[in-house]
């Protein structure tokens, strides 16, 4: 495997946040995704929503004034941005499962080069795992963006042709942005539109279980 | 009229008997009926068929259950990072699960408050969650059906009750209860407040008196995760 940096988990919540249009409603899942929030370009609002029953939610809370009736999906202390709303688990759902929603960010274990999403369970691990809302996100929103490591830590690829972990949807993902590239899950495949500082777009299709396609050099990955 | 609130929280939990099918809300550590739970490991109710979003947080919520090891069967969606007991008792083969995506969760609550008798959905459809479902093609979309999930009871927390049992939650703690609320045949609510009937504003009742039957005041546990 090259010997070069890759990008960190912040950065990669950095790019990903690019993909997230102005006045969107969007939810953010666990890992990566949920760094996302610190990482908004000037001049952009999004309104995002919690799987308990929030729209609209704003910065963690500060020592001092956290209230553990106001918390977000990861059971963190969150507080309000103007405008915000409360509803209950059925309503939260309805709006991610409905296609309400405008952007979902997820972790993932694997993605397929269908766009099929493995991100719940891991084969063999201890216990009995757990889907919590991944499902019904990924089934009905509208633009679904994974944030991952490109490889697992053994230097597997974790874009592969079939997933071989427990899926949580399948043919769900629009994007994918990793350590290593942004990838667009298109109708022909994969198409590679970013690819990572000093890494060029072969070295990157080495490290990925199923066919990139691209035309030329791709651009590097924009970090903001 | 009959009354609904009950001055001993041990005296409202009194006729749940051993194998009951049992509703529990909360989310995130926020709109759990704590103190509800905590009369039940008193009472020593066992063999409990639960539903509930997780499983626990080491000693509180439901943790206490899986602790005591009074539940048999548990319908949730993520049982939690925090959920040791369960998961003592699942890898003992003392209880067993059945994961369900949250929201067809709430929605399979939701069908048996509101009459249905099932539903189709493409949440789950390829996954494990689809095994030994009925599959068809509807709009061109591959979904599977899905069953109401009914219960005895409910056990749910609220903020502020009325004397005829019109509910409000503060914050994001409604999570659950509202839907759990109406999917029960008995639902007992712990509130930190009961209120005069009429003193909550008609426009903010968030769950309707028809779906609470037993009301207790309970202040003692509020947050247990």
């Amino acid at each position: 495997m090259p010997d070069r940096p890759r990008l960190t988990r912040e950065q990669i919540a950095q790019r990903a946040a690019l993909e997230l249009p102005d006045g969107a409603y969007v939810n953010l899942g666990w890992g990566i995704p949920n760094l996302i929030s610190d990482y908004l370009p000037a001049g952009i609002t999004v309104y995002f929503h919690s799987e308990n029953g929030i729209l609209g939610m704003g910065r963690r809370a500060r020592a001092g004034e956290e209230d553990f009736d106001l918390v977000d999906a990861m059971k963190v202390p969150v507080t309000l941005v103007p405008g915000a709303s409360f509803f209950n688990q059925a309503d939260a759902h309805l709006m991610t499962r409905g296609g309400h929603l405008d952007v979902a960010v997820l972790g993932g274990f694997q993605v397929s080069e269908k766009g099929d999403l493995a991100n719940w369970k891991i084969p063999g691990a201890k216990g009995s795992g757990g889907i919590g809302g991944a499902m019904d996100i990924a089934s009905g929103t509208k633009t679904v963006v994974v944030c991952m490591e490109h490889t697992t830590r053994d230097g597997a690829p974790k874009i592969v042709r079939e997933c071989t972990y427990p899926l949580t949807g399948l043919r769900c993902v629009t994007t994918i942005v990793t350590d290593l590239a942004v990838i667009d899950v298109t109708p022909s495949g994969l198409t590679l539109r970013e690819v990572a500082p000093q890494w060029t777009a072969g070295e990157v299709q080495q490290l990925t279980g199923a066919n990139l396609n691209f035309n030329g050099t791709p651009p590097e990955m924009h970090l903001k | 009229m009959k009354q609904k609130i009950f001055s001993h929280i041990d005296a409202a939990i009194a006729d749940v008997p051993d194998g009951a099918r049992m509703m529990f809300g909360g989310f995130g550590g926020a709109g759990f009926p704590n103190n509800l739970i905590q009369a039940l490991a008193r009472k020593g109710t066992r063999d409990i068929f639960a539903i509930s979003n997780n499983c626990g947080t080491r000693d509180g919520e439901l943790g206490i259950l899986f602790k005591l090891n009074r539940i048999r069967h548990i319908i949730a969606s993520f049982p939690g990072p925090h959920s040791n007991h369960f998961q003592e008792r699942l890898a003992a083969k003392e209880v067993t699960i059945e994961l369900v995506p949250q929201g067809i969760l709430c929605e399979r609550m939701r069908a048996a408050a509101a009459g249905l008798l099932g539903f189709y959905t493409a949440v789950g459809v390829g996954t494990e969650v689809a095994a030994g479902k009925e599959e068809r093609v509807i709009d061109g979309k591959r979904c599977i059906l899905e069953m109401p999930i009914h219960a005895d009871f409910a056990f749910i927390k609220a903020e502020k009750a009325d004397e005829l049992g019109n509910l409000t939650y503060r914050l994001a703690a409604q999570n659950f209860n509202p839907i759990m609320a109406m999917a029960a045949k008995t639902t007992i609510v712990e509130v930190e407040e009961i209120v005069p009937t009429g003193s909550i504003d008609p426009e903010s009742v968030m769950t309707p008196a028809i779906f609470v039957h037993r009301i207790v005041q309970a202040k003692g546990i509020r947050y247990a995760g």
